[in-house]
C-alpha cells in the first residue's frame, strides 16, 4: 500500500512539468505585454527594457521554464508582477477560502445525489424516477453561473435572506455559492448512480442474495449499493478535483475571495507567475484527489484492494 | 408411490414475459412432481425455458399462472415475507460461480448470511463453527475463510454456492446447471460432492441441465423441455433405452460416444426453433421434426401416459 502511494506521488512529477510547460507556452501566446500593463501603455522603451530585464522576460523561454522549475523544487514560486508579493503566500492565503466551499458544497450534492440515484433506480420509470432524472438533466444543463445569479436575485436582492457577496456573514456566506455548485454536481452524481444502481440489481449476485432471502432493503442497500458505489465515486472525486481549482465563474459572480477568483485576476493581469502558482496548486490537488479516489476504491472493492499489493 | 406425498409438485406453471413483439411464453404449462430423495432431471437446449422454470418455482420469478405446492402447500399463494422464510428449505445453486457470488464479501461472509438472516444460531460463534463445518463439508479448505471469490477458481467457487445453499439445511435444492460454467474435470468434483451431499442430507433436487450425458449419471426421473413445454417424462434409463419424441430422440442420438464400433446414426434436425413469443396452438416441434406431419400443424399434442410412467406429447406415440 504504502509502496503503490509512493510510486503514485512520484508519478505526479511528470504531470505537474507537462502541466508547468503547457501554460507557459500558452501565457507567451497570449496576447499582451505584462511590462506595459505594469508601467502603462505610455512608458518609454527605455524604461519597458529595464522592466522587461527586470522581470526576466528577456530570457528565451525554456531557460525561463528550467530556472522555474528549479526555483519551485525550493519552494519558491517567484514573485507576483503586481503586487510584488510572493506568490506562495498569495495563493495559499486564498485556497483555504475555496477549500472550504469546496467541501461544503461536495457534502450537499452527494448527501442529495445518493438517495435520489438510489431511490429512481430502485423506482426505475415511476413519476420519482423521470421527475429526479429531469431535475438532473435541468442541473446537467444549466450553467452553474446562471444558476448563481438566479438564486442571488431571488435569496439576495428580493427577499433579503442571505448575503450576496464575500465569506464574511458565517455559514449564511456558504449558502448560495455551495448550492448553486453543489446542484450542477448532485445532477451528474444522481444519474451516475441511477445508472450504475439499474445494472447492479441485474447482477447474477442480487439474485443470490434474494435466494437467501435477504429482504428488499437490505438488497439493495447491503448488496447492490456498494457495488454500485466505484463509478458514484469517481464522479464525486472527478468534482471535487475541479472545485478545489475554484469553480471561476461562480468565485466570481459571488465574489468569493478563492483561487478561482485570483485566477481569472492574474489572468486579465498576464501576472505569470500567479497564474502558474494557481495552476500548480490546482494540479496537485486534483492529483491528490484523484489519488484519494482510488485509495477509497480499494477500500470499496476488495478486487481492486488486491491489485495495490 | 402415487400415494407418498411428493416432495415437490408444480401444476400448470406458466411464466411469460411481456416484449414488445408480445408475449413470450417462457413456460408453458409444466406440471411434474418429485418425490422425497429423489432427483428429476430438466433437460432442453438453450432458451427453452428450463432455467426460468427453476427460478419461478422458487419464486425468484413470479409465476404467471399455476401452483407450486412444497410438501403440500402452495408456495405460489405465500406473501413475500413468508416466502423468504419459506427459503429456508428451498435453496437454488446458481450456474455461474463468477457472477453469483458478491464480490464485497468474504467466502465466511457469503456462507453466513443466511444463517444470520434467518436466526439460526443465538450467537456469532455458533454461526462460525457452522460455517467452518459447511466449508469442510463441501471440502473448502479453512484457510480460505477470510479470501475473497475473486481469489478463488471456478470449483472453488461454486463450492462457495453449495456451501451457502446448504447453510439453511433445506431439505430441497434447484441445481441450475451447476456445473457447465466449469472445467470438466472440476465437473466430476463438484458433481460427485453434490451426489454425496444429496446422500448424506437426504436432498431433493431439481437438476437443471443441458448436459444429457450429466442428468443421466445425476437423475431417477428426466423431464425434457422444449419452447416452454415438457414434452417427455420418464424414469432415466427407460428415456435413455427408448427415447419416444423425435425431439428426444434428435437430443440422444447427439451424445458422444466414447467408443469406436457404437457409432450410432446421428439424427440431424434442420430447421429454427419456432419462436417462444405468442406461439399458436400446434406442436412447437413441428418446424424441426422430421416425422412431421398436417395434425402436428393443426393441433396441439398433449403429454399423455405412452408407456407405463413415461409421458410423451407426440401424435406418434398413440395420441
Amino acid at each position: 500500500m504504502v509502496k503503490y502511494i509512493a510510486k503514485r506521488v512520484l508519478m505526479m512529477i511528470p504531470v505537474l512539468l507537462g502541466v508547468i510547460l503547457l501554460v507557459f507556452f500558452i501565457m507567451n501566446l497570449a496576447s499582451g505585454n505584462a511590462v506595459l500593463l505594469i508601467l502603462g501603455e505610455n512608458a518609454t522603451e527605455e524604461a519597458v527594457a529595464v522592466k522587461t530585464r527586470e522581470l526576466g522576460l528577456d530570457r528565451p523561454i525554456l531557460v525561463r521554464y528550467a530556472a522555474y522549475v528549479a526555483d519551485l523544487v525550493r519552494g519558491d514560486m517567484g514573485t507576483s508582477y503586481f503586487s510584488s508579493r510572493s506568490v506562495a503566500e498569495e495563493v495559499l492565503s486564498r485556497f483555504p477560502a475555496t477549500l472550504k466551499l469546496a467541501v461544503v458544497s461536495a457534502i450537499i450534492s452527494t448527501l442529495l445525489a445518493i438517495p435520489l440515484g438510489i431511490f429512481a433506480a430502485v423506482r426505475q420509470n415511476t413519476l420519482f424516477d423521470n421527475f429526479s432524472m429531469i431535475l438532473s438533466l435541468v442541473g446537467n444543463s444549466m450553467p452553474a453561473f446562471w444558476l448563481a445569479l438566479m438564486l442571488m436575485m431571488l435569496f439576495a436582492e428580493k427577499l433579503g435572506w442571505l448575503p450576496a457577496q464575500g465569506m464574511n456573514n458565517g455559514w449564511r456566506s456558504y449558502v448560495l455559492p455551495a448550492v448553486s455548485i453543489g446542484f450542477i454536481n448532485m445532477a451528474a452524481i444522481a444519474r451516475t448512480t441511477r445508472s450504475t444502481m439499474l445494472e447492479t440489481v441485474r447482477q447474477d449476485y442480487i439474485r443470490t442474495a434474494r435466494a437467501k432471502g435477504v429482504d428488499e432493503e437490505a438488497v439493495v442497500m447491503d448488496h447492490a449499493f456498494p457495488n454500485a458505489l466505484i463509478p458514484t465515486i469517481t464522479v464525486i472525486g472527478v468534482q471535487f478535483g475541479n472545485l478545489l481549482g475554484g469553480a471561476i465563474l461562480v468565485e466570481t459572480v459571488f465574489a468569493w475571495p478563492g483561487l478561482g477568483r485570483l485566477m481569472v485576476q492574474s489572468v486579465n493581469n498576464r501576472d505569470v507567475p500567479l497564474v502558474l502558482g494557481c495552476i500548480v496548486i490546482l494540479s496537485i490537488s486534483y492529483s491528490v484527489v484523484n489519488l484519494l479516489v482510488d485509495l477509497v476504491y480499494g477500500f470499496v472493492d476488495p478486487r481492486v484492494r488486491s491489485m495495490y499489493k | 408411490m402415487a400415494e407418498s406425498r411428493p416432495m415437490l409438485e408444480v401444476r400448470n406453471l406458466k411464466k411469460y414475459f411481456k416484449t414488445k413483439r408480445g408475449l413470450l411464453h417462457a413456460v408453458d404449462d409444466v406440471s411434474f412432481r418429485i418425490e422425497p430423495g429423489k432427483t428429476l432431471g430438466l433437460v432442453g437446449e438453450s432458451g427453452c425455458g428450463k432455467s426460468t422454470a427453476g427460478r419461478t418455482i422458487l419464486r425468484l420469478l413470479e409465476p404467471t399462472a399455476g401452483q407450486v405446492f412444497f410438501e403440500g402447500a402452495d408456495i405460489a399463494a405465500l406473501s413475500a415475507a413468508q416466502m423468504r422464510q419459506k427459503r429456508r428449505e428451498m435453496q437454488i445453486i446458481f450456474q455461474d460461480p463468477f457472477a453469483s457470488l458478491d464480490p464485497r464479501m468474504t467466502v465466511s461472509q457469503i456462507i453466513e448470511e443466511p444463517m444470520r438472516l434467518h436466526k439460526l444460531f443465538p450467537s456469532a460463534q455458533e454461526r462460525q463453527r457452522r460455517t467452518l463445518e459447511l466449508m469442510d463439508t463441501v471440502g473448502l479448505a479453512r484457510r480460505l475463510f477470510n479470501t475473497y471469490p475473486h481469489e478463488l477458481d471456478g470449483g472453488r467457487r461454486q463450492r462457495i454456492g453449495i456451501a451457502r445453499a446448504l447453510a439453511l439445511e433445506p431439505r430441497f435444492i434447484v441445481c441450475d446447471e451447476p456445473v457447465s460454467a466449469l472445467d470438466v474435470s472440476i465437473q466430476a468434483q463438484i458433481l460427485n460432492l453434490m451426489k454425496e451431499l444429496q446422500r448424506q442430507l437426504d436432498l431433493t433436487y431439481l437438476f437443471i441441465t443441458h448436459d444429457l450425458s450429466v442428468v443421466y449419471h445425476f437423475s431417477d426421473d428426466i423431464a425434457v423441455m422444449y419452447l416452454g413445454k415438457l414434452i417427455e417424462k420418464a424414469p432415466a434409463d427407460r428415456l435413455f433405452a427408448n427415447p419416444m419424441h423425435p425431439y428426444t430422440q434428435a437430443l440422444l442420438s447427439a451424445i458422444p460416444k466414447p467408443s469406436l464400433d457404437a457409432r450410432g446414426e446421428r439424427i440431424l434436425m434442420r430447421g429454427e426453433i419456432t419462436s417462444p413469443i405468442a406461439p399458436k396452438a400446434v406442436c412447437r416441434f413441428a418446424g424441426r421434426c422430421p416425422h412431421v406431419s398436417q395434425r402436428c400443424e393443426s393441433r396441439e399434442p398433449q403429454l399423455m401416459e405412452a408407456e407405463p410412467n413415461h409421458f410423451v406429447s407426440c401424435f406418434l406415440c398413440g395420441q
